[in-house]
């Protein structure tokens, strides 16, 4: 009985890591798009975060210096998109894109010299999670408490929903978004951070595989409410652990089919919520991704 | 994605090499080596591209070589073993399963240029090909994680259910059982060659069921770093992995190109190379295990040790009966060995493998 203790509690702890990259990447990306920015380089963003993050953890030794990088250069890296689509307004979807090609290379030629190298990894802060679960979740709750009752939040929500109408009152809309979509690189760069200082401490080209699209679309499965993106992360990491469990303990279930459940639920989910009443049934905020200029 | 860079990498080279065209005669011996994955990966990809350093050791001045990383298989593959065959390549290693057929239509465009293609089953008059025989690498680890454990239980981190992978299960389980007649083996199957991240919640899974060492073929360190941090055994794979996890690391399965490319890029510049099909074990060098961890008791390390010599001097077959597949069917008898053929299209568990093989 101790065992199967043991077995769960272990379980839930792994589901809590494996989602904690896609909770931060996630919320920031939420916000970025509650100002109406659809930015879809999150994957660059978080690989880039992933890479300084290490850098820095390695050659300082410092996790909570890695982990500032990290956010820090996936601000940067946002700030270069926010550049191209705010001020030059260039297209959102093709400057994301770009965003996340640009971010795999530039990973890999920053992250050259330190293939192999070694980190020691994040402490464990309480109940046996690390600093950042606990920050993620700090987040979140942050972020729904600014959205949901702040001035400023509601600024932020009126940008996104129209920016015509936020601009004749005379919000500042693209200062405001330059914000929005910083604080989404940096929660990226975040989630990065924690993949390569605390998951898996160590630095191997690629090694967000594709997280940072999931990230995208949690955001999209959690109706753009930031406790639902916990909601969403939880799941998408629980059934991820819960199929390696049944694989390990011998179910005749075929892995290709669990591999493919996460994002079954994410499809059944958004078909789901996709019915509910017309008027944002989505909850999509209505000027996302438009390009927005102070003359039209 | 890749596509994209597969392009500019595309071009890079065709730009690169045109300018060194002309004047064939003094020119070195040029060798073209194409990546499925990043020279960064620290498995597959990192281990080829030892390869091609060590010809470049060997050879000096007398050759140049020239690599591109990161190439998916389909046509963006012909276009780039094209683009260094046509940029005076006498000599193409294509590194991944997937290239076969794009292999060999450009072979068959440039009847000059000797192709060598990793892991293929077609050949031609420019076309050899080669692979490893890593399960004789895991028959040998088979026999030591068997007297490693306590828990009797080995996890696996498997990457896709093919006959490659299912061989080096088998192949540890009879191993083991051999030392050990209790263990049995959990396997979980992650759907990559390589995703940290589900590498390391594979082997925590397999941790939390009871296994105490880990073994992996999957390309990443991660699994090793988690019995690391978990205090358990691990074993690595293509590459040294101990460097990250120094107490966990039992020893690891290490491909090693550098003395087939040395032998090959050697005949075809004196003019002996022929087309072949190489499989090579521990006899080659082509496997081989990386240093043993000192926790590793030397009654144990002598026992490997007598192993290894076995396979390499043909004394000992790994699939050697009488072998009893998972459902109690016998596959061979008492004196008889599976064929190479048997071996190549290998799509069940052996007796002591937990769980059903996904089909």
């Amino acid at each position: 009985m101790n065992a199967d203790w043991a077995l769960v509690a272990s379980g839930l702890l792994t589901i809590v890591t494996a989602a904690t990259p896609l909770v931060l990447a996630s919320t920031g990306e939420l916000v970025a798009e509650k100002s109406g920015v659809l930015n879809l380089g999150v994957e660059g963003m978080m690989v880039v975060g992933a890479i300084v993050a290490f850098m820095v953890g390695v050659e300082t030794g410092n996790g909570a210096l890695g982990a500032l990088a990290g956010a820090a250069a996936g601000a940067a890296m946002s700030l270069l998109f926010a550049v191209l689509t705010l001020t030059l307004l260039a297209n959102q979807v093709a400057t994301g894109l770009a965003l996340t090609l640009f971010g795999l290379g530039l990973s890999a030629l920053l992250g050259r010299p330190y293939v192999g190298a070694v980190f020691v990894g994040l402490p464990d802060l309480w109940l046996g999670l690390d600093p950042l679960v606990w920050l993620s979740l700090a987040l979140v709750a942050g972020v729904a408490w600014f959205l949901q009752f702040t001035r400023a939040g509601l600024i932020l929500r009126a940008v996104g929903e129209n920016h015509q109408a936020a601009h004749d009152i005379g919000y500042p809309v693209i200062a405001i978004r330059y914000g929005a979509v910083a604080f989404g690189g940096a929660l990226s760069g975040l989630g990065g951070a924690y993949l390569s200082l605390a998951y898996t401490p160590l630095w191997i080209e690629n090694m967000t595989a594709g997280r940072g699209w999931i990230a995208l679309a949690l955001v999209v499965f959690a109706a753009w409410r930031p406790w639902r993106v916990i909601v969403g992360a939880y799941l998408f990491g629980g059934i991820t652990i819960i199929q390696l469990h049944a694989q390990g303990a011998g179910l005749p279930l075929p892995p290709q089919l669990l591999s493919m459940l996460p994002y079954v639920v994410t499809i059944v989910v958004l078909a789901a919520i996709s019915r509910g009443a017309v008027r944002g049934r989505l909850n999509a905020p209505a000027s996302l991704g438009k390009v927005f200029h102070a003359s039209g | 994605m890749s596509k994209l860079r597969t392009l500019m990498t595309a071009a890079a080279v065709a730009a690169g090499l045109l300018a060194g065209a002309g004047a064939r005669a003094e020119d070195p011996f040029k060798v073209g080596f194409v990546y499925v994955g990043p020279v960064g990966d620290m498995g597959w990809s990192y281990q080829h591209d030892q390869g091609r350093l060590a010809v470049e050791q060997a050879f000096g001045d007398r050759v140049e070589t020239t690599y591109v990383e990161d190439i998916a298989e389909g046509p963006d593959a012909q276009r780039v073993i094209n683009q260094l065959a046509a940029t005076g390549h006498d000599m193409v290693f294509t590194t991944s399963f997937g290239f076969m057929n794009p292999t060999l239509k450009v072979a068959q465009r440039f009847p000059e240029t000797k192709f060598e293609h990793a892991t293929g089953f077609k050949r031609a008059d420019n076309v050899s090909t080669y692979s490893s025989r890593f399960y004789e690498g895991r028959y040998v680890v088979g026999h030591i994680v068997g007297r490693m454990t306590k828990s009797n239980v080995i996890g696996y981190v498997g990457s896709v259910p093919i006959p490659e992978v299912v061989r080096g299960i088998n192949a540890t389980l009879l191993a083991a059982r051999k030392v050990n007649p209790e263990v049995v083996i959990k396997v979980v199957w992650v759907n990559s060659w390589f995703d940290p991240g589900k590498e390391a919640d594979a082997a925590r899974t397999l941790i939390d069921q009871g296994a105490d060492v880990i073994m992996q073929h999957t390309d990443s360190p991660a699994p090793v770093q988690v019995a690391e941090e978990r205090g358990m055994w691990a074993v690595g794979q293509a590459s040294d992995m101990a460097h990250f996890g120094p107490g966990a690391h039992l020893t690891a399965i290490v491909d090693d190109w550098a003395p087939y490319y040395v032998r090959r890029v050697g005949a075809a510049m004196d003019g002996t190379w022929d087309s072949a099909d190489t499989w090579g074990g521990l006899n080659t060098g082509m496997v081989r295990l990386s240093a043993y961890n000192e926790a590793i008791p030397e009654d144990v390390v002598a026992l490997a040790e007598s192993v290894r010599k076995g396979i390499e001097d043909g004394s000992i077959h790994p699939f050697a009966g009488p072998i009893v597949d998972q459902d109690g069917r016998r596959v061979i008898g008492e004196g008889e060995v599976l064929g190479d053929e048997d071996l190549l299209k290998m799509n069940y568990y052996v007796e002591g493998v937990q769980g059903r093989l996904p089909k």
